[in-house]
């Protein structure tokens, strides 16, 4: 089964990075992945998007038009990718930082407060960790577990009570994220 | 990381580790986007096994450099994109000429000029056709996975040692971009320093490109290299066919654009249409023995087509129609300037044209 993903917000959010750990994730599932992120000219605060495509057979275009899964961290990328989501996909909106509902009906849009629920947590950098915990929440695509596992494998330097934050920012994401 | 485990890794990092595992100790560069993660990686994992990274004042001095490595028998390389490599065409030559065993990485980006930093397939010409002056050839590889990125790196310093002749691999930005599961080869020692090299055998090493004398030294060097070319026209050329067998329409296209028309070849197919790709590994040495079987093939069936697709202005076109002999009728799917090729596009336009 093919699935195109679409990960997009500001640069700085940890996009590309968490992107990443997703693709590491689906890799260590023995599925097949690519991930390709936008480059260039990007810089903290301004828009960022990411492309992970994962499938059980190799896989041809690593690019991603029409995208079956959107997650959505900030307002200007849900007026960018919304409209290209695959008819029955999944959206996951970030609600701290989006202030409206899915203009589509056609599409399942997952809810996550994310900033907010990282920042009581204690840092609002494990934003992208809340989001994909919703992902793994509204898709299926991988497991908690499996997300949580790939974290050392993906960030083999990162401190203990970093592992501990980001795994309870996976956590919150896949309990509190909703469809309306 | 190690051997023979699965690991996801961005196509310029997978260059640089699989130049240091085939014995990569040199490498001399000045950074252009979209190749940057390739000195970045180099400058902090060559000191570990005791290379050497310089980050040079010039695309200049970087080709220059791999010469007088190369010259030494180092196994070094240098990385850039299109600008760049259009301001090393003249090193390119001397080490052609001096026939020294230079790995050199272009990662293109759109052009004529500065162009933009988007992808493209528009240095092909200049890579299979000259560059520099004189008669010469680069032997050009052309990965469309990072997983053939790893593999032809890791061959590429053999090939250009056995040869004595400057390798290329031309790929498009979103090669070096693109993250996958790859898995590494196994860590090799630097192969032994070859006789030839300066400094190292046992009569006195002249490596240079400059031949005045006697009259006919450069006629003779010349013949040399020729002899050499045609040996690696035989031996080096590698393409590879997808559902060709049957196929009434073929498209041909390398790297990126290649592994895209994989998927259109697979949904055309589903609607019946019998379509198939033959993809170039090498683009110098061309495939032109293979594509000419199956054009022949082909040409039985007075339907038939072979579309040219590429992120260029008919280059890759131009030895297409050259393996073809106007046996078969020939469409391009061009796209310009630094741009993603799309899938839906190609399947739209094979479908047109067949109709």
């Amino acid at each position: 089964m093919l699935n195109k993903i679409i990960v997009a917000g500001f640069g700085g959010q940890g996009i590309i990075v968490g992107a990443k750990m997703l693709a590491v994730t689906l890799m260590r599932d023995g599925k097949e992945v690519t991930h390709f992120p936008s480059y260039g000219a990007e810089m903290r605060g301004g828009t960022c998007n990411c492309f992970v495509v994962t499938s059980d057979k190799p896989i041809a275009s690593p690019m991603v038009k029409i995208s079956d899964v959107a997650m959505i961290f900030n307002k200007p990328s849900k007026a960018k990718f919304e409209p290209n989501i695959k008819k029955g996909g999944i959206m996951i909106l970030n609600k701290s930082l989006i202030d409206e509902d899915a203009s589509r009906d056609d599409i399942t849009t997952y809810y996550v407060d994310a900033t907010n629920i990282a920042d009581e947590l204690g840092s609002a950098k494990c934003t992208n960790m809340v989001m994909f915990g919703a992902f793994a929440k509204a898709t299926g695509l991988v497991s908690l577990e499996s997300l949580i596992g790939a974290l050392k494998y993906t960030f083999p330097k990162m401190k203990d009570e970093l592992f501990e934050l980001n795994k309870k920012a996976l956590t919150a994401g896949y309990e509190k994220a909703f469809t309306k | 990381m190690a051997d023979n485990e699965k690991v996801l890794i961005k196509g310029n990092e997978a260059i640089a580790e699989a130049a240091v595992r085939a014995g990569c100790r040199g490498y001399f560069g000045y950074p252009i986007t979209p190749q940057n993660e390739v000195p970045e990686y180099m400058s902090r994992r060559l000191p570990e096994v005791g290379g050497v990274f310089v980050q040079a004042e010039s695309e200049l001095a970087s080709i220059n450099m791999v010469y007088g490595a190369t010259a030494a028998g180092v196994r070094a390389m240098t990385s850039s994109s299109s600008p760049g490599i259009s301001l090393m065409q003249e090193g390119i030559s001397y080490i052609a000429g001096a026939e020294t065993p230079a790995v050199i990485m272009n990662m293109m980006r759109g052009g004529p000029g500065l162009g933009n930093i988007a992808p493209s397939q528009a240095d092909y010409l200049q890579a299979t056709k000259g560059g520099g002056h004189g008669d010469y050839n680069l032997i050009v590889f052309a990965p469309s996975t990072v997983q053939e990125i790893v593999d032809i790196v890791y061959n590429a310093f053999d090939v250009a040692f056995k040869y004595r002749n400057p390798v290329m691999i031309l790929a498009d930005g979103i090669m070096g971009q693109i993250s996958e599961a790859v898995s590494m080869p196994p860590m090799r020692d630097p192969a032994d320093i070859p006789d030839w090299a300066l400094g190292n055998g046992k009569n006195r090493a002249v490596i240079k490109s400059l031949r005045l004398s006697p009259d006919d030294a450069l006629a003779a060097h010349n013949k040399h290299l020729q002899e050499k070319l045609a040996k690696i026209r035989k031996e080096v050329v590698q393409s590879e066919e997808y559902k060709c067998d049957d196929a009434d329409y073929v498209v041909v296209a390398y790297g990126t654009p290649a592994r895209i028309t994989k998927t259109v070849v697979d949904a055309l197919r589903e609607e019946g249409l019998k379509v198939g790709l033959f993809r170039p590994i090498t683009i110098w040495p061309f495939p032109y023995d293979a594509l000419k079987a199956l054009s022949d093939r082909m040409s039985k069936n007075s339907s038939s087509k072979i579309f040219v697709a590429e992120m260029a202005q008919n280059q890759l076109e131009q030895d297409v129609r050259m393996a073809v002999e106007g046996k078969v009728a020939i469409d391009s799917f061009n796209r310009l300037g630094g741009v993603n090729f799309d899938e839906e596009d190609l399947f739209d336009f094979i479908k047109k044209s067949v109709k």
